[in-house]
């Protein structure tokens, strides 16, 4: 099927510089998102790069523990907030929210765009503070070494996160009005895709918390650029203070960088395995659950920092909660590939992964969750690990199993299978080669953010490094491949995968308008049936 | 946030479009709420600290400005009301006369907060610092307390401002407004009313809290 005549596709309306710099369409400042997070990905990436380079003698190659901790301080504060917690919902969410709303665009278009440009302020900021020498905090900056002690650029990477939260904040807003106001004749909640539930949930969570940091970083600024401060004990402030309301935002925020991805899953596995989604309305609360509870659980952080023991048991009850909701999506995907009729192309592959690394990362956190476990476990490459299991593991491969699967909507043109397998296989095997050995140097007690280590951690560091180098390969193919399909990619029909959902009705690429007729929706989502024949 | 003259491609309807506005502002509102709770928290934690230095820090603030400050927030947003009130109606004029007013309260505030009370909170050198004026054993904890003050008064005061400029905004763009289509003034009078609130969380925790123990 190509697109109809009458129907200007949304890349075509328009070539020059100015339709894409002022445009208020949500596909474009998708696309616009696109190339600014990959940027951020690949520059937060040469960071871990030259981590793991450093880490493959036991006396650090880079030779400066200053460097060091500069370098992982960027690497975390990039990936987190320029990579990993606008991900999904700036790209395929922008692009899709709409489209599966059988809306013709968000509820607040010019502020999308503004978000977009405040984002790009926040990294011309960040990226400011690495040129000027970076900082040496960590990503978390702790006071009171980042109020008084740390030399580096604190004020201009605090600046960053701060601008940077308010595009936030905007697209999260900009989201939760459109679900509640914009959604197609006939779209009741029960009727609406998973990826539309678990951005509503992200949402409300960028909305709620990440103002809370932005208050702490503001108090921290004061802090630094006055010497005094609510986070100084000499005058009776508390540096704990900002721990806590770190965390608040920050735990909560770690959901901003898992649900986005839950929803991509819920909506590849589905149509890879031809069947309906196992238990839809599980799946659904449990992302309003895990936002909730998510809320609930940010002194898990500091068990070791203090805290008296009533609270820390609260806490790590809490803990063990929030893991529910997340099983159960688990056991809802494969439910629904139980008996399915699977296709195994890379959308697939990535989610695939995603369940595994995703169901690792979620288990060891119980372990941290775990009081006795986590005093010997906090501070070692076993939290490391653990994160990076459900940030990279868990949300990067739903970032590229979602890129890849809605490739052909957004760009009309088919990614070469093959590459994107491959892809997603080498992906896989970098990933654990290069994160399963710090699950076990951290439990045999390996600290994180040091810059050398004793002699028999080397095998396991030598190993992870080389890792990191299948890993980065990985990432490097679909920049290339993907690239090259712009140009060269057969065309794609409207519905290349066979799939529901009313983003595949209008075709590829979509019109600006999205639909020429505003659809109506009848049916549940997900009624897919076995077998059915697929155009590509 | 919307320009009420034309309604935009995404709506079914001005009546959709306008209560679109209006769930905007409210979780807009709902994100600037949590954005001022930290420093509230924060201020209750640090005085339950240390409640006597709080108490002598608080003692020496400007009462009778924040009174008459409280006075000029509340009765700018019930100008404010009554301006919303006459678009309702359909009159231009009344709404201009009396978001006038409502700017002309704010911009008092500003006037005397920025203007007269800090002024004289500088010369009794109560910044924070080598120089503050308190000293004894309240000296850190109520340097504290002024470190807050100084912090949040300053953040309400740009909230403050940038309420100014969009009051000002409607005002000159008043004729575009009908009975019907008019929800930029109603965006703009939840956000004006917003800033009060937090004045009057702010308002106790800065002049009365010391002086009622
Ligand atoms: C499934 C339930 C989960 C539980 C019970 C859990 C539990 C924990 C605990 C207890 C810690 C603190 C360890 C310590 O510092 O000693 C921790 C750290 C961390 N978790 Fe999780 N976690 C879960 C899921 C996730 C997810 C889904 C993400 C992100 C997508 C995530 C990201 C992180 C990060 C970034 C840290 C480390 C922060 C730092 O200190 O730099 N966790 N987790
Ligand atoms: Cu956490």
């Amino acid at each position: 099927m190509t697109h109809t005549s009458a129907q200007v596709s949304y890349l075509d309306d328009g070539h020059t510089l100015r339709s894409w710099l002022l445009t208020t369409d949500h596909k474009r400042i998708a696309i616009l998102y696109i190339v600014a997070i990959t940027f951020f990905f690949f520059a937060g990436g040469f960071a871990a790069f030259l981590i793991r380079y450093n880490l493959i003698s036991p006396k650090g190659l880079i030779g400066s523990a200053e460097t060091y901790n500069r370098l992982f301080s960027m690497h975390g504060i990039l990936m987190v907030w320029f990579f990993l917690v606008p991900a999904v919902p700036v790209t395929l969410g922008n692009f899709l929210a709409p489209l599966m709303l059988g809306a013709r665009d968000l509820a607040f278009p010019r502020l999308n765009l503004l978000s977009w440009y405040l984002f790009m302020a926040a990294g011309v900021v960040a990226l400011y503070a690495v040129v000027g020498g970076g900082v040496d905090t960590g990503w978390t900056f702790y006071t009171p070494l980042t109020s008084f002690y740390s030399q580096g650029h604190v004020v201009a990477a605090v600046a960053a996160i701060f601008i940077a939260g308010f595009s936030s904040i905007a697209t999260g807003l900009n989201f939760i009005v459109s679900i509640h106001k914009l959604r197609a004749p006939g779209m009741t909640w029960y009727k609406m895709p998973v990826f539309l539930w678990s951005l509503y949930a992200t949402s409300v969570i960028l909305v709620l918390a990440t103002p809370v940091l932005a208050m702490t970083l503001l108090l921290l600024v004061f802090e630094r650029l006055f010497g005094i401060g609510v986070f100084d004990p000499a005058i009776g402030g508390d540096p704990l203070l900002f721990q806590h309301l770190f965390w608040f935002y920050s735990h909560p925020a770690v959901y901003v960088m898992i649900l986005p991805g839950f929803g991509v899953i819920s909506e590849i596995i589905p149509a890879f395995s031809r069947k309906e989604l196992f238990g839809y309305k599980f799946v659904v609360w449990a992302s309003i659950a895990i936002a909730v509870i998510g809320f609930l659980v940010w002194g898990h952080h500091m068990f070791v920092a203090g805290a008296s023991l009533y609270s820390a048991l609260v806490f790590s009850l809490l803990s063990y909660m929030v893991a529910v909701p997340s099983a159960i999506k688990v056991f809802n995907w494969i439910g629904t590939m139980h008996n399915g009729y699977i296709r195994f192309d890379a959308p697939m592959l990535y989610a695939i992964g995603f369940i595994g690394l995703f169901a690792t990362g979620g288990l060891t956190g119980l372990f941290l969750a775990a009081l006795a476990a986590d005093v010997h476990l906090t501070q070692t490459y076993f939290v490391v690990a653990h994160f990076h299991y459900v940030m990279v593991g868990g949300m990067v491969s739903a970032y590229f199993a979602g890129l890849h699967f809605w490739w052909p909507k957004m760009t009309g043109r088919l990614y070469p299978e093959m590459w994107g397998r491959a892809g997603a296989i080498i992906i896989f095997v970098g990933f654990n080669l290069t994160f399963f050995p710090q699950f076990l140097l951290g439990y045999l007690g390996m600290p994180r953010r040091y810059f050398a280590y004793p002699q028999h951690f080397e095998a396991l560091n030598l190993l992870s490094s080389g890792g990191a180098l299948i890993l980065a390969v990985g990432y490097l193919l679909p920049l290339g491949y993907l690239t090259w399909s712009l140009f060269y990619g057969a065309r794609a029909s409207a519905n290349p995968w066979g799939a529901t959902g009313l983003e595949w009705t209008t075709p590829s690429p979509p019109p600006t308008e999205n639909f020429a007729v505003t659809p109506i929706v009848t049916k549940a989502p997900y009624q897919y049936r076995r077998a059915e024949a697929v155009e590509r | 946030m919307n320009d009420a003259a034309a309604q935009e491609f995404q709506f079914g309807s001005a009546e959709h479009q306008r209560e679109t506005a209006i769930s905007g502002i409210w979780l807009f509102l709902a994100s600037e709420a949590l954005f001022f709770g930290p420093i509230f928290l924060a201020w209750i934690f640090a005085r339950h600290a240390d409640p006597t230095a709080f108490d002598a820090g608080s003692r020496q603030t400007e009462l009778m400005i924040g009174l008459t400050n409280t006075a000029l927030l509340i009765a700018s947003s019930f100008a404010y009301s009554v301006g919303l009130g006459y678009i309702g109606f359909g009159s231009r004029r009344g709404m201009a006369i009396w978001l006038a007013i409502a700017w002309l309260l704010g911009a008092a505030f500003i006037g005397l907060k920025f203007g007269v009370e800090w002024q004289m909170d500088f010369k009794k050198g109560l910044f924070p610092g080598p120089a503050f004026a308190i000293h004894g054993p309240a000296r850190n904890g109520a340097q504290l307390f002024f470190a807050f003050y100084f912090f949040a008064t300053a953040l309400h005061g740009l909230h403050l401002v940038v309420g100014l400029g969009l009051v000002a905004w409607i005002i000159f763009r008043a004729e575009r407004y009908t009975a019907e289509r008019h929800s930029p003034v109603h965006v703009v009078g939840l956000y004006w009313s917003f800033i009060d609130i937090i004045w009057l969380i702010l308002f106790p925790l800065i002049y009365l809290t010391g002086r009622a123990s």
